[in-house]
């Protein structure tokens, strides 16, 4: 059997110069810079480096430019980065208690210390589109007024003062890092949660969405939703102490579920937690519902057999980069594998008409 | 104890500069003059530094994601040696971030202070009060019919 192996450059060079035509669009429309995509399509931009698993707005819009918007494929282009990367070594555990917050909310207290802030939110929109934004105009300053010093305090502290929440140890173990080393199952809590935080919004969405309902329902409040800037802190070996290196924005989703208790042990609200980079509230209360699934088995509750009870389900199926890998290298040439298959139904169908009649 | 109080000096410094827009850090040290020569003990370099939270924001660490940095170290003429590490890909962010690091341990400070971190550190307050007063305009003031403490 011959099979071609050569002649296709000419054709994928051409293929990559119209690509990049295609991808420039009308020469007679402004070109969409950089900077526009970094200052304007943000929550992309935000999407990419979660899920790139890269925190460096510039790359990530960068990468939304090449890929023509294709988010994955932009998260493919940073995660495939990363890997050419030297690792500096490890920050402190951010301080989400110190953050600097843009927004605020509960769910579970309306009047907590600090208050509900909104900030720059979608939520009480109509979801009507706005002709406004297709013609060029200014945009009215955002109002402005005196800030509250006061801290924020989290939710789940003013619960676990009265013993009402589990509490988390505090511990400053180096967590595994599957970035490293290959996933094994099971998959200790530290391990889940790095493959949530950059696994595919939409899988992580619909996992969190079936737990609501009633595949490991978990019965989920968000006790706190927060987003802001918090500061970057690592040791220098060079120097013998610790500066800051930068600062990220960050969105963290606390929930407080239903309770675990028994006759010996008094009843006390279960917590999910949610942590991603950048603004991005679906993902991080996706991420707090889907966490508080996985628990099932430290919390010491039934495995009902749902599918966001199941680790190796949900994480060997949250990576959109492995996922598209795989699905997408279908569509490359497999001429080869379905010669034999042709053959193979060939002689099947022969043998058939072979077969002397009963 | 002058060891700690030096090494919080540097700590703030090296944080400011860490955190500042390259452009502005630029602008800054142009002001200075200038630049004093410098050998490089390690040019710039870019790479990643993982980040990590905590479980219920207060719990067991677990990795988040990587962040870009670049880091270099340069030594000037009297023997001074500056360290940069910067968030992001910027060689000259970091370059110069190592260069006021250096000169801040010797006689210029207080220039380089009034001239680069002084400026730097006033611009970001502001920006940080800026956005916390847009944030203050969305705290939601609830409607109570009676008031409790009235």
């Amino acid at each position: 059997m011959y099979v071609a192996v050569k002649g296709g450059a000419r054709a994928i060079e051409n293929a990559h110069a119209w690509l990049a035509e295609e991808r420039r669009g009308d020469p007679g429309v402004a070109e969409l810079s950089v900077a526009q995509i970094r200052g304007q399509l943000t929550l992309a931009v935000d999407r990419v480096m979660a899920e790139g698993s890269l925190y460096d707005p510039d790359l990530a819009a960068l990468a939304i430019k090449q890929a023509r918007g294709d988010l994955i494929e932009a998260i493919f282009l940073i995660r495939a980065y990363r890997t050419t990367l030297p690792r500096f070594g490890a920050a402190y555990p951010v301080d989400t208690g110190a953050m600097a917050c843009d927004r605020r909310i509960s769910a579970t207290f309306k009047d907590l210390p600090g208050g509900q802030v909104l900030g720059p939110t979608f939520d009480y929109t109509h979801r009507l589109l706005d002709f406004k934004l297709a013609a060029e105009g200014e945009t009215p300053p955002a109002a402005r007024a005196e800030p509250d010093p006061a801290a924020m305090p989290r939710v789940t502290e003013f619960l676990n003062q009265e013993g009402l929440i589990q509490g988390e140890a505090h511990i400053d173990t180096s967590p595994p890092d599957l970035t490293r080393e290959p996933l094994e199952f099971p998959a200790c809590r530290a391990l889940r949660q790095q493959a949530l935080t950059r696994g595919d919004e939409g899988f992580v969405l619909g996992m969190a969405y079936s737990t609501q309902r009633g595949y490991g329902r978990n019965h989920p409040f968000v006790g706190e939703l927060r987003v802001g800037t918090c500061s970057v802190e690592m040791e220098i070996p060079e120097l013998g102490f610790a500066i800051e290196i930068g600062e990220v924005e960050l969105t963290e989703c606390e929930t407080v579920n239903q309770f675990a208790g028994s006759k010996t042990e008094a009843a006390q609200f279960t917590r999910g937690y949610g942590l991603v980079f950048g603004h991005g509230e679906r993902k991080a209360i996706s991420m707090a519902l889907v966490d508080r699934a996985l628990r099932w088995r430290e919390l010491g509750e039934d495995d009902s057999g749902a599918p966001a009870q199941d680790e190796e389900f949900v994480l060997q199926h949250a990576d959109n980069i492995q996922a598209t890998g795989f699905l997408e290298h279908i569509k490359l040439p497999h001429y080869v594998d379905f010669q034999s298959e042709v053959e193979l139904v060939r002689k099947l169908r022969a043998a058939v008409r072979e077969a002397p009649d009963d | 104890m002058a060891k700690d109080a030096e090494n919080a000096a540097r700590r703030r410094w090296m944080g400011v500069l860490a955190k500042a827009r390259p452009d502005r850090l630029a602008a800054c040290v142009a002001a200075l003059g200038p630049e004093p020569a410098h050998h490089w003990l390690r040019p710039p370099e870019v790479g990643a530094v993982m980040l990590r939270g905590r479980m219920g924001g207060t719990g067991a660490p677990f990795n988040l994601g990587e962040m870009t940095v670049t880091r270099c170290a340069l030594r000037l003429a009297d023997g001074t040696v500056g360290h940069g590490h910067v968030q992001g890909r910027d060689r000259q962010h970091a370059r110069q971030a190592a260069l006021i690091d250096a000169l801040m341990q010797g006689a210029r400070a207080p220039e380089v202070e009034a001239a680069v971190l002084a400026p730097l550190e006033a611009e970001a307050a502001g920006a940080r009060r800026n956005r916390a007063a847009k944030a203050a305009a969305t705290k939601v003031e609830f409607f109570t019919m009676v008031r409790g403490e009235d």
